[in-house]
């Protein structure tokens, strides 16, 4: 093309093009029980009277649990711990939508919704302590933490494909943050599961903050939902803090996901507590704010609900709690019963069949704690396992 | 003034961003809460919104956005929060950052620092104790640099920000806080690819950098009968070949120390050199003490991990009296 040909100067031309904004994205919510604690009992989901009180033992539980593992690490005997409070009915609210057939692929802060698929409680304390073997995820069907934020999303999107290929009537659940939705993991995952009609729910916990940033640092949209359009999937957005209301999004969402289109669920809520036991966040949030939505409270929301069911009154706050006191002492103890680690741990499990120079290292280093036994002054075991 | 590492990493940060306002400071949490380990603590308050940056929790963003400024003439200095989060951006590091300058043959330069605390002893949870220096080491192009003592922090630092082509600069965060020393005010550089002797001796060379320094140096102060060459490799890439092999030289023995994986960790490239330039002064095959072949352990088993003194000295004494 010679020279003459290419304009010279960018400038406008006087043109009508027309821009697609998320504007055009009508993202509602979906809630079932207001704030103020209405509500219409014709959109109450169709469940038992037991299962309505179920989920509020759950969130008991899930309080209870962040409380006891928090105070806990404060005295040395966990590591470093994620609360999930104030996200209670997120958490309970999936767990319940949940068929055991569903691999779960957990992130860290719903200790709750592993609980009700199976994991147990001493397993849980096992695995903030840093004990390898709580991994196994024994009796749960579930995937390891995804402590490297996001990286669990493309392998949700894999396991949903197989489930496809087999006719499985089951889904992959996948749990993350909205800090996880920045991640190049969720995009190409989502993009993935989107392709493939692979029966994924993306389910995001947007309690507002990722550590430090508050969510309009972390996007410009306006939701982490509408994000779906993009992709060609479903989204759903949701009251976070309604019990009710995640448990029904969620159920839909997994038979959108079955039926082959995969859904990215977003539960708006709110992290009350710190990020996890080593963050402080009086460094990036004011008190009001955590205030405003210790107003929404989730428990206390659903409380109202429940007394205005007249089904409040077969449940006994205080023994409830009482009960999870005792069953997270009793985790206590069994963590502490469990057998201490051997050397060899560390060594296993990375292959099939231990290669030849692994196990020189082993054999190499178990002579060494046998020659040197101040090396046991250098090994540190906190906390307790 | 007397600084622990993370003081001194501060301090280095300040310098730079008063010394050329076309520096930058972004990363996840590096702003308004100063850094998950305070290193950027109040560069916001003086520097502003503008050349200060939270972002996104999106680490290909973060190496990404670094190169496209630096080749568009800024100076990024990129926070990863912890290293074992850098592989997702090991492509930008790949791709774009190393090779910039050779594949427009000059015309663009990338010269970025990326800074992330590294390696295992602190209780983290999973994937937060990696030390994978010999991985980039391995990036044609890469600078990786491991500061072991504050004064070099922040003179090394200093120097990577500068320097016309990317660094990586891995921060032994065991040892973040662990002591103090002396840290002159104002700016110095302390050069990349030089090591430093810390201790001249004339029995054998120990080789050692970032945490594994110190564990070293501990092993060493227990030897009383054996005269050891402290060496500081402080620069994983380039490689400062020179002091090591003199070093060898003088003493014709070598032991080198790392927390990473013995397969394919850098202790390898440094046998081979020793190997290639100084085999006829050798008085004992050259002995590594290493981290094991295995992911680094959850908490509770760490520790059994990292290489700790009596390993270090077994492995010294073992050399002396091949
Ligand atoms: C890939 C990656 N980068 C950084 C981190 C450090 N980190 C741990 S949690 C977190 C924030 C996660 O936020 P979000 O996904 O919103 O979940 P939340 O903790 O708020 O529940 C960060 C930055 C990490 N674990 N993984």
């Amino acid at each position: 093309m010679s020279e003459d040909l290419r304009p010279l100067t960018a400038g406008s031309v006087d043109a009508d093009v027309e821009t697609l904004s998320e504007a055009d994205v009508d993202v509602g919510i979906h809630r079932i029980l207001e704030p103020d604690g209405t509500y219409d009992p014709d959109a109450v989901p169709d469940v038992d009277d037991e299962t309505l009180r179920d989920l509020y033992r759950w969130m008991v539980l899930q309080r209870v649990v962040d409380e006891r593992a928090t105070k806990l690490q404060r005295r040395g005997r966990l590591g470093t711990y994620a609360s999930g409070r104030g996200q209670e009915a997120s958490i309970v609210g999936s767990g319940f939508a949940l068929d055991d057939a569903d691999r779960v692929f957990p992130y860290g802060r719903e200790a709750a919704t592993l609980l009700i698929h199976g994991l147990s409680l001493r397993d849980l304390l096992l695995y903030w302590r840093g004990i390898e073997d709580a991994s196994k995820m024994e009796g749960v069907n579930a995937f390891g933490v995804a402590i490297s934020i996001g990286s669990h999303i493309p392998v949700a999107a894999g396991t949903a494909w197989g489930m496809k290929l087999d006719g499985a009537d089951a889904v992959a659940f996948a749990n993350l943050g909205d800090g996880a939705t920045s991640t190049g993991a969720f995009h190409e995952g989502i993009n993935f599961a989107g392709v493939i009609d692979a029966p994924a729910v993306f389910f995001t916990q947007n309690n507002q903050y990722a550590i430090s940033l508050s969510f309009d640092g972390q996007t410009a949209a306006d939701s982490v939902a509408q994000k779906a359009v993009g992709y060609g999937i479903d989204g759903i957005r949701v009251d976070g803090n309604d019990v009710l209301a995640v448990y029904e999004a969620v159920s839909a969402a997994r038979d959108r996901a079955l039926a082959g289109n995969p859904v990215l669920v977003e539960a708006v809520t709110y992290r009350r507590a710190a990020h996890t036991t080593s963050d402080d966040p009086n460094r990036y949030r004011d008190d009001e704010e955590v205030e405003e939505w210790a107003e929404r409270d989730p428990l206390e929301r659903y409380r109202e609900f429940l007394r205005a069911e007249g089904l409040y009154d077969d449940i006994d706050e205080e023994a409830l709690r009482e009960e999870v006191d005792e069953m997270f002492d009793e985790a206590v103890d069994a963590a502490d019963d469990f057998a201490e680690r051997e050397v060899s741990e560390i060594f296993e499990h990375l292959h099939a069949e231990t290669p030849p120079e692994l196990r020189r290292q082993f054999d190499e280093f178990e002579d060494l704690l046998e020659r040197r036994p101040d090396m046991y002054d250098y090994i540190e075991r906190r906390p307790k396992g | 003034m007397e600084a622990t590492i993370v003081e001194a990493i501060n301090d280095a940060l300040h310098e730079e961003m008063g010394n050329d306002d076309r520096t930058l400071v972004f990363g996840e949490d590096v702003a308004q809460s100063g850094g998950v380990f305070r290193a950027t603590e109040g560069l916001l308050d003086e520097y502003g919104g503008d050349r200060v940056l939270d972002t996104p929790l999106s680490e290909i963003g973060i190496v990404g956005a670094a190169v496209g400024l630096a080749t568009y003439g800024y100076r990024p200095i990129a926070e990863i929060q912890f290293s074992g989060f850098l592989p997702p951006a090991f492509d930008q590091l790949v791709t774009n950052a190393s090779r910039i300058r050779w594949r427009t043959r000059g015309e663009l330069t990338a010269p970025m620092t990326v800074r992330t605390p590294y390696g295992a002893g602190v209780r983290a949870l999973e994937h937060h104790s990696e030390s994978l220096e010999a991985a980039y080491a391995h990036i044609p192009g890469l600078k990786v640099a491991v500061p072991s003592t504050p004064h070099d922090a922040k003179g090394m630092l200093i120097s990577a920000v500068r320097d016309p082509d990317p660094v990586l600069f891995m921060e032994p965060k065991h040892v973040y806080r662990s002591f103090r020393e002396e840290v002159p005010e104002g700016t110095y550089t302390e050069p990349l690819g030089k090591a430093a002797v810390r201790e001249e001796g004339e029995d054998v060379t120990v080789v050692a950098w970032g945490a594994m320094m110190h564990k070293t140096r501990e092993a060493v102060d227990a030897l009383d009968d054996v005269d050891v060459e402290l060496v500081d490799l402080r620069s994983i890439s380039p490689l400062d070949r020179e002091t090591v092999v003199e070093s060898v030289k003088k003493t014709g023995r070598c032991v080198v120390v790392h927390e990473a994986p013995k397969t394919g960790g850098f202790a390898g490239e440094l046998i081979a050199t020793i190997n290639d330039e100084a085999l006829m002064y050798l008085e004992a095959p050259v002995n590594r003490v290493t981290g094991f072949d295995v992911p680094v352990p959850l908490l509770a088993m760490e520790d059994f991990y990292i290489p700790q003194p009596p390993r270090i000295e077994e492995a010294i004494r073992e050399t002396v009296d091949y």
